[in-house]
């Protein structure tokens, strides 16, 4: 008998052709890589597998109809995607959707990009033959970053499941049940008031109109009319190698020439890049990050210019918050710049100055509404778009994008390296900070810029990097569940790592919910291709090369994290609640004679042991029979959480309190009031 | 009208939900019976007792929400001091007993979606066949099985509580 192994392929049938199985995780993975589009609602490759959609049906052979998202692939099985039985049920799911969908189309900012729409279209559906049971919901407009519509919802269950298996979160989820079932924040609140971070990917995922990004073109054509105004622009990195896919350009391919040009046309005056920007944070960043590796500072640094991250710190990981970079992202540095510099060198006055920033994130709205970003009443960012909204607006005004002749970003703000251009995708900052620090360290010139060690695609990457005699460790991660692995562990103290760069959406910023909406598989992978390439065909690729950001620091900033530098480019951040919360009486309402209690039972308070505190008291209180003097409550986060537990007494807030330590505390207040 | 009185939350059912979460060793998995536990105190799940749940299991509120929302079983608003169950499974749906929902209901002037009086006195429900269906129609006031019902006598059993609260 010969030893050789027999290595044939093992193979199933689809629509009577043999289709070899390659690891695929699921029949439908398959059917799609045999070029078989199958639709689907609920199906998203990264995440978990849900099989409620029914649209993806296949007949096997011996088994009948099952769910091709839902059945692994096995040798030998004999598949039919199209029977008559598969298309009349696939119509009669979908026509039960369209029942109860408001079909206001032509109104709705999902159209064109909506599954819903291009399904229905597939399947020839020309009749809904039902009538439908639900009464119109309200629209939850509560979101600075995203507008709710339950009325376009149809429980596919995408946006629930990234939030809670990509980022970690769980804003929002299903509640109730049958035909009453809704996608909720908790206890059917706004979502502007819980704990989204608004990053936006649910609308990203949402095959509908039900999650979409919040819109601000009207604001934005009305200071564009307003002859009074000066508005000028700027644009992220991300934006230029995708807002081309909204116009028959292949994914990837850099615009900004186009992109200027559709600016200047559309009336800003003044057409910045926001790497010009990150250019800056890459020098303001890296000495943070030298000067606290060289004096013992807070380490890991994580960065800071995530939005959406920088919520879910403050929301989740208080104590960590001194290890976040205070650095301002880069469209805040250069919202401050440009309100700092160009009232006087235009002779124009603040208020009518208006600085408009193209993004491709969704919580940048929410960003350029923190009070911290104000100024007297002046924000640094007054609007922000999205990548689709400004593709919107192009189409609104007339033009045709792809034959406009391309014009260049106005200087000095429009200048930059390639190292503020890779920002946008996942390693970027790192990459960046690295070209900047090696040269810093070594005190010798880098030849080869590229770091290809901080590259790639998996959500968490940890790399050793040596710059000269020491190796710098990086942990590179976007998925904010990948974030918390490494704060928790930061947290804990068990983190050795030098510099944690956190991005919020998959791929980084060109991963980001205000991009073109696509179903292109590889498309993150094309963008950031794109933006490598836009800093391969630039000659200048460290931030320390722009002599542009030289001439700001000698004309306006002075040092480099000096006292004007800290007032423009760095901010703080704070301890915030995950959700609005009541606080939970306890005793019979509190009246004025009563010492009035409140124990802090929010996440990080509770971790410390505020239940045990709290328990003490309501002991104390029963046992001594205090309850007509003292009245003992439950409250949800006072925002001091780094200092938790926290318990209020009369106002007066205790500190990393203890039992012992409120006792005596009641006791002061109890004869104070008796005096 | 009187206004809703505030659930009872004295500090001694607040303990008990700390004793409750204990007991399930504080475990995500347990949710349900954990739920089930702080109803039987409460008589109801108070919002703001389900934050306390999901900070204390560590699972998102919005989660705990769903859960609470899912099974009929849970009630998230107050309910009523007793509480009338008309079961509407088929025995009793084919014996008439929308009719006597309809009758109690209106004599307690409950309109649209409500099921809790304003006086927080009673709370009318009706549930999904509660296995004695040789009893059809079935009517069960606090605990309280009464077998082959009519509107008439359904309306006497509610009239003969408000009586007794008001005496």
């Amino acid at each position: 008998m010969s030893a050789t192994i027999a290595t044939a392929v093992k193979t199933l049938n689809i629509d009577g052709i043999e289709v070899p199985i390659n690891g695929e995780r699921n029949l439908l993975e398959l059917i799609r890589k045999a070029d078989i589009d199958l639709p689907t609602f609920c199906y998203h490759s990264d995440l978990s597998v849900y099989g409620a959609c029914r649209l993806c049906l296949v007949d096997i052979a011996g088994r009948g109809i099952q769910g091709a998202c839902s059945t692994p692939p096995e040798p030998g099985l004999k598949v039919r995607t199209q029977t008559e039985e598969i298309r009349e049920i696939r119509k009669i799911s979908v026509e039960l959707l369209l029942a109860n969908h408001e079909r206001e189309c032509t109104t709705c900012g999902k159209s064109a990009a909506c599954q819903l729409q291009d399904v229905a279209r597939k399947l020839g559906i020309n009749k809904v033959r039902f009538q439908p049971v639900h009464k119109p919901k309200p629209v939850d407009r509560s979101s600075l970053s995203l507008t709710r519509d339950p009325n376009k919802c149809v429980l596919c269950g995408d946006c629930v499941r990234f939030c809670s298996e990509i980022q970690g979160i769980g804003a929002i989820d299903f509640a109730f049940r049958g035909h009453d079932a809704a996608v909720l924040p908790a206890f059917g609140k706004d979502l502007g008031e819980g704990e989204c971070i608004n990053c936006g990917q649910c609308a990203a995922v949402c095959p509908t109109g039900a999650l979409t990004p919040r819109q601000e073109i009207d604001e934005v054509w009305k200071v564009l009319g307003d002859p009074t105004k000066t508005v000028v622009v700027q644009i992220a990195p991300a934006v230029r190698v995708a807002i081309g896919e909204l116009f028959g350009m292949p994914p990837g391919e850099s615009t900004r020439g186009q992109m200027v040009a559709a600016l200047k046309r559309l009336g800003f005056k003044y057409v910045y890049d926001t790497a010009f920007s990150a250019d800056l944070t890459v020098i303001e960043e890296a000495n943070e990050f030298l000067g606290r590796k060289t004096n013992g500072g807070k380490l890991p640094l994580f960065t800071s210019c995530c939005p959406g991250w920088v919520k879910f710190a403050e929301q989740y990981f208080p104590e960590l918050l001194p290890n976040l970079s205070t650095c301002k992202s880069p469209q805040q540095m250069l919202g401050a710049l440009v309100k700092e510099l160009l009232p006087a060198e235009l002779g124009v006055e603040k208020k009518n100055l208006v600085m408009v920033s193209i993004m491709p994130c969704t919580a940048k709205k929410f960003e350029a509404k923190r009070p911290e970003f104000a100024k007297d009443g002046v924000a640094e960012v007054d609007h922000v778009l999205t990548t689709q909204e400004l593709a919107r607006m192009i189409e609104e005004a007339g033009l045709r994008f792809t034959k406009l002749q391309p014009e260049s970003f106005d200087m000095p703000m429009g200048f930059k390296t390639g190292a503020g251009v890779i920002f946008g995708n996942s390693g970027g900052v790192s990459e960046a900070v690295l070209r900047y620090a090696a040269e810093k360290v070594t005190g010798k010139k880098l030849v080869n810029p590229d770091f290809h060690a901080v590259r790639g695609e998996d959500g968490l990457r940890i790399v050793e990097v040596p710059v000269g005699d020491i190796v710098l460790k990086l942990g590179i991660v976007h998925g904010l569940k990948n974030a918390r692995m490494l704060a928790e562990k930061a947290r804990r103290g068990k983190c050795d790592l030098d510099i944690i760069e956190v991005m919020a959406c998959p791929g980084g910023c060109i991963g980001g919910a205000g991009q073109p909406v696509s179903r292109e598989r590889d498309i993150r992978k094309l963008r950031t291709r794109g933006l490598y390439d836009v800093d391969k065909n630039m000659e200048l690729h460290k931030s320390q090369e722009n002599h542009f950001v030289t001439e700001c620091y000698q004309r306006h900033l002075g040092e480099i994290g000096g006292k004007n530098a800290h007032r423009l480019l760095h901010t703080h951040y704070h301890n915030r609640r995950r959700i609005a919360g009541e606080t939970i009486e306890l005793g019979d309402s509190p009246e004025a004679e009563k010492v009035k209690v409140n124990v802090c039972t929010g996440t990080n308070c509770f971790v410390k042991g505020s239940q045990h505190i709290l328990h003490a008291l309501l002991d104390q209180v029963e046992k001594e029979e205090l309850q007509d003097k003292v009245s003992i409550n439950a409250s949800f986060c006072f925002e001091k959480c780094d200092h938790g537990p926290t318990v209020s007494v009369d106002g007066n807030k205790i500190q990393w309190c203890t039992a012992p330590a409120a006792k005596a505390e009641i006791l002061q207040k109890m004869k104070e009031k008796n005096q | 009208m009187r206004s809703k009185p505030k659930p009872d939350c004295s500090g001694r059912k607040f303990v008990k939900v700390f004793t409750i979460l204990e007991k399930h060793g504080r475990k995500p998995s347990r949710l349900v019976p954990i739920l089930q536990a702080v109803q039987e105190e409460y008589r109801y799940l108070p919002k703001e007792v389900l934050t306390y749940v999901a900070t204390a299991l560590d699972i998102s509120p919005a989660r705990v929400f769903g859960v609470a929302t899912f099974y009929t079983h849970f009630a998230i608003e107050p309910k009523g001091k007793h509480i009338v169950r008309l079961c509407d499974g088929t025995a009793c749906h084919v014996k008439d007993s929308i009719p006597i929902l309809d009758a109690i209901r209106k004599r307690l002037k409950l309109e649209g979606k409500k099921t809790t009086t304003d006086d927080m006195l009673f709370t009318v429900e009706t549930v999904a066949c509660l296995g004695a269906c040789g009893l059809a129609p079935v009517v069960v006031v606090d605990d309280q099985v009464h077998g082959a019902m009519s509107p008439a006598s359904g309306v006497k059993l509610v009239e003969e509580i408000i009586a007794r609260e008001q005496s």
